[in-house]
């Protein structure tokens, strides 16, 4: 077939899709995102109706997928790494469950924090499910394994996790596809009891997840995911796990390693490559992206054994992502340097937007708080965290997906009045209805500014779920109509909108101001589809 | 062959194009290629960069090692300052835009900018606004640049001709004459100045 030149997000897309799946759920979020977009956007995709549309959160998207495994077909939910967090109740249980139809689980972890709040290594998470977790080093990986976590998802009846970084992610490279497979027929589980996790049926299942683990092992042996590559020089091993085997390699350009390696893709890692390697080798050297799980393992409390080299005794540095100088240095080779970088050179960090709505909202809620102490503004993830940074520096905290609200309340409770929550659209319907129903429900004197620029904004103007209909949802979690305030946030508009916040900070009770205007980004991509459209139309008439 | 290139710029200038191009042209050529991209936040007026490497052998790490980039192109100079430690410092070129893109405070004068720049063994510094702006418009800007790095790419001039009607084709006629216009522009350019 022929070859594509794919991100390692497409990949393992097109690799789900040629899997034979049914159904894609998804939040968006970096740098996860364009595995969703890639079958949103494949006519292959279409015509085997496969369902792409975004999810109103991670935990949805994981329920929702639960779901159609469950009735028997293939389904593939993907987020990242923080996303892991809060679907990790359906994700955790969904190994107790099992899976029916093949389910995969793809995390995106984000190792040096390019877009996120931490570097957490959901491999963690696999072990903790207790479930079989695939780690690919490149795109051809990427796609094989998404299509090898079906059949092992299937074969065994569990979910299994596929785990990439960042930089495999948003990396692309030539990918051939195989023979695609058909979708599954609906079939509901054989026993009807599986699914029902009370603890009498729970227990039962959890002994057969524990009762897998060895075969689960014993596939990572044979699967061909984990390979042992012998080397002369025995004074050192090298256990190298995903994308860090690439950065290996490259350190002895396409020449064989002289040292003993052992590859790892494929979890839990089998012991019998391990002890192979150990048994042969002076010290042992693990360079893996993101944390030091194997190194931790290997170790072990007392660190009495083999001689172990990575994250924990600072051969590799203990954060960040690992690049080829970095491997380089710890297995100590030789490295290349450029020339030094000119001291004259400054920062560029991002902003928003020159015109962008959120400018105008958090110039309008300044000047509203002037007359207050400061940090009383709780805010949210998305594009107006950067309101952060000069000039506008205009919120106190950024936490997690819908924290603005409920930190709002915990402040206020404690005395902080008003306390002020700062979340856009996408984020409300994500995780912050639930918080403004806790606030309703405790009458909290907090003001609440949804800005509502109708698009998922910082990862790229997806389709927002509240588009449409954030209104109807704060009136429906019981905000009272008089303090439920819609104002269109402009430079013009500005001396209206400080008065509207004015009066709404004073209000000791729950208000909702909605400051309604469309992402600049967003508009400016639908303009361009119309005339694009309209070019089209002209050309078929002419 | 083998060449490795750190494309860099502001979210926003067009270098995702540029690498499209280039890998658009390797392919025509039959090169392996991996290019890493920068998604996300950094995209909001931040610096962007993307590694680029071309070969006829299979290629291991996505990320260009330290001190061997064979290139720079940018779209903005300040910006090509920050990969100066990525390029090889016996054979690297940098080719770069002279126009600065201001939106920072404390943006620092173009000159001693420039004489950085200046101080390197190898480079070609284009005033690519105003030789796109000769070409019919500022758009352009981009493809000038690499149209000027295009001579130090060992891809085929024709390769990258057929890239560029590939990939403006969807934007209609003009856009690739455009464009086309531009690459030339820029390589001749390069070729008066080295």
């Amino acid at each position: 077939m022929q070859k594509l030149l794919l991100l390692g997000d497409e990949a393992i897309a097109q690799g789900a899709v040629d899997a034979g799946i049914s159904g894609v759920y998804a939040y968006p979020g970096t740098p996860s995102t364009e595995i969703t977009e890639y079958i949103q956007g494949l006519k292959q995709a279409k015509e085997d109706n496969i369902r792409s549309f975004w999810s109103a959160n991670e935990k949805t998207a994981m329920e929702s997928a639960i779901g159609m495994s469950y009735a028997g077909k293939r389904a593939l939910v993907c987020m990242k790494h923080v996303g892991l967090n809060v679907a990790a109740d359906a994700f955790i249980n969904s190994a107790i469950t099992g899976a029916n139809g093949g389910l995969v689980v793809l995390s995106a972890d984000d190792p040096s924090m390019h877009s996120s709040q931490n570097e957490q290594d959901s491999r963690f998470y696999g072990k903790f499910a207790q479930i079989p977790t695939l780690e690919p080093s490149n795109q051809q990986e990427a796609y094989n394994m998404t299509r090898y976590g079906f059949e092992l998802s299937e074969k065994y009846g569990v979910p299994v996790m596929l785990r990439i970084t960042t930089r495999l992610a948003h990396s692309r490279a030539g990918v051939e596809r195989t023979k695609p497979k058909a979708q599954n027929k609906m079939r509901l589980p054989s026993d009807p009891k599986q699914y029902i996790l009370l603890p009498a049926i729970a227990r039962k299942q959890y002994n057969s997840l524990l009762g897998k683990q060895i075969a689960f092992e014993q596939d990572s042996f044979e699967s061909g995911n984990n390979l042992y590559i012998d080397g002369t020089d025995k004074s050192k091993g090298i256990i190298a796990c995903g994308i860090a085997y690439n950065y290996l390699i490259e350190n002895f350009e396409n020449q064989k390693v002289p040292y003993p390696v052992v590859k790892i893709s494929q979890y839990p890692v089998p012991r019998e490559l391990i002890n192979k390697l150990c048994e042969s080798v002076s010290e042992v050297f693990v360079l893996e992206d993101g944390y030091p799980i194997i190194e931790e393992l290997l170790r072990g409390m007392l660190n009495k054994g083999k001689k172990v080299r990575g994250r924990l005794d600072g051969t590799v540095p203990r954060a960040g992502e690992l690049n080829p100088k970095i491997v380089a240095q710890a297995l100590g080779l030789e490295f290349s340097e450029g020339f030094d970088i000119p001291e004259v050179l400054t920062g560029r960090p991002p902003k928003l937007c020159d015109g962008c709505s959120h400018t105008d909202s958090f110039l309008a809620l300044n000047e509203a708080l002037k007359t207050y102490s400061k940090g009383r503004v709780f805010s949210d993830i998305g594009c107006y965290t950067l309101s952060a940074l000069k000039p506008l520096e205009a919120i106190n905290s950024c936490v997690d997906m819908g924290a603005s609200i409920t930190m709002a309340i915990g402040a206020s409770d404690a005395g902080l009045i008003p306390s002020v929550a700062a979340i856009g659209d996408s984020t409300f319907t994500h995780s912050g209805i639930t918080g403004l129903l806790d606030a309703v429900n405790n009458n909290s004197p907090i003001t609440i500014l949804i800005m509502d620029n109708s698009t998922t904004g910082m990862t790229g103007g997806q389709k927002s779920s509240a588009l449409g209909k954030v209104d109807d949802i704060v009136k429906g979690v019981g905000v009272s109509e008089k303090h439920i305030r819609v104002i269109k946030p402009l430079r013009r508009t500005h001396e209206e909108n400080v008065k509207v916040f004015e009066e709404e900070l004073k209000y000791e009770g729950v208000s909702v101001i909605i400051a309604r205007r469309e992402c600049i980004q967003t508009m400016a991509r639908r303009m361009k589809e119309i005339a694009r459209l309209k070019r089209e139309k002209e050309q078929v008439n002419s | 062959m083998k060449k490795d290139i750190i494309l860099s710029g502001v979210g926003g200038q067009g270098i995702l194009t540029i690498a499209a191009t280039i890998g658009t042209a390797s392919l025509m050529e039959g090169l392996q290629l991996k290019q890493a991209e920068v998604h996300g936040m950094s995209q909001r007026g931040g610096d962007v960069q993307s590694h680029l490497r071309l070969s006829s052998e299979p290629i291991a790490s996505d990320l260009i090692p330290e001190g061997k980039a064979d290139m720079i192109i940018s779209v903005e100079p300040l910006e090509s300052l920050r990969y100066f430690n990525m390029l090889n410092t016996k054979t690297g070129w940098l080719v770069t835009s002279m126009n600065p893109f201001n939106n920072i405070a404390d943006y620092p004068p173009l000159e001693s900018v420039l004489n950085e720049i200046w101080k390197l063994p190898r480079y070609v510094t284009i005033d690519a606004e105003q030789v796109a702006k000769d070409q019919g418009s500022i758009k352009a800007a981009n493809i000038v640049v690499l149209g000027a790095a295009s001579l130090f790419l060992e891809l085929k001039y024709e390769s990258l001709q057929k890239a560029i009607e590939q990939m403006f084709a969807k934007k209609g006629k003009d856009m690739v004459t455009l464009n086309l216009k531009a690459l030339k522009a820029g390589r001749e350019y390069a070729e008066k100045k080295t």
